[in-house]
């Protein structure tokens, strides 16, 4: 993935801020010409889940579609997912894994310890779905960045 | 046009299988029901069939399906009926721990 430091703060004060519980979001941006994930934004949505909350999240369809709509209407797509791992590694977990979308998506995963964040990792799902791979995560310079634009090639 | 009943619709695709739909965020395809316009689609972009369905031919849990703004699993789900000018939406559901 592609992105800035502005971006990757952001993942990490949403998990900070969760903790002690799972917090998690939406990478808004675009996809490159060589398919790689451009994020250039985040929409931290709440974690629908009804219990457990410290060691799972769930994001609805719902919060999905209202995400798609925001995404467009700034010129973007929803092209990946974060969720923070309070008091645990920044390594997808076998329910990560279970529960996993199409492969494509990049997954960020912030890890929280005692309330601070810690490791942010990327991934994304083999294509024959059988694990996650990691992804390099290349920071861009706010200069570079703003050359972006929503969604225009640079 | 092999049957009257037969409703074009728009089929809304999520970002990474674009890549399986010639980069179109939407495609046209037909039928009566959600099934048909499911089937369709997964004839013309073969692709997309292993990541919509498991290998016993059922959606993937976490594969939301939309009419318009009505998710299927409260209507009648793959056999609710769609109309002329529809929207079709594939949305993803995310969880993990």
């Amino acid at each position: 993935m592609l992105t800035t430091s502005a971006v990757l703060d952001a993942i990490r004060d949403h998990g900070e801020n969760a903790y002690p519980e799972e917090g998690c979001g939406f990478l808004m941006g675009t996809v490159t010409d060589d398919c790689a994930n451009r994020v250039t934004d985040i929409r931290p949505v709440a974690n629908r889940k009804t219990e457990n909350r410290e060691r799972r999240y769930e994001i609805t369809p719902d919060d999905y579609r209202e995400a798609q709509n925001a995404a467009e209407a700034a010129g973007l797509d929803v092209i990946g997912f974060f969720h923070s791992h309070p008091d645990h590694p920044a390594r997808p977990s076998e329910t990560d894994l279970r529960e996993a979308t199409f492969p494509g998506y990049t997954y960020v995963i912030v890890s929280v310890a005692n309330g601070e964040a810690t490791d942010l990792t990327a991934w994304s799902l083999a294509v024959d779905r059988s694990s996650f791979e990691s992804e390099e995560i290349h920071v861009l310079k706010p200069t570079d960045a703003s050359a972006w634009g929503n969604g225009a090639t640079a | 046009m092999a049957n009257t009943q037969t409703a074009t619709v728009t089929v809304r695709i999520p970002t990474p299988l674009r890549s399986y739909t010639d980069g179109q965020a939407t495609v046209e395809s037909n039928g009566e029901t959600v099934k048909d316009v499911l089937t369709h689609l997964v004839d013309r972009y073969g692709d997309l069939k292993s990541n919509l369905y498991t290998d016993d031919g059922t959606l993937r849990q976490f594969v939301n399906i939309y009419v318009n703004d009505d998710d299927i699993r409260y209507k009648d789900g793959p056999d609710t009926p769609v109309s002329a000018g529809d929207e079709v939406s594939i949305v993803p559901s995310i969880a993990g721990g």
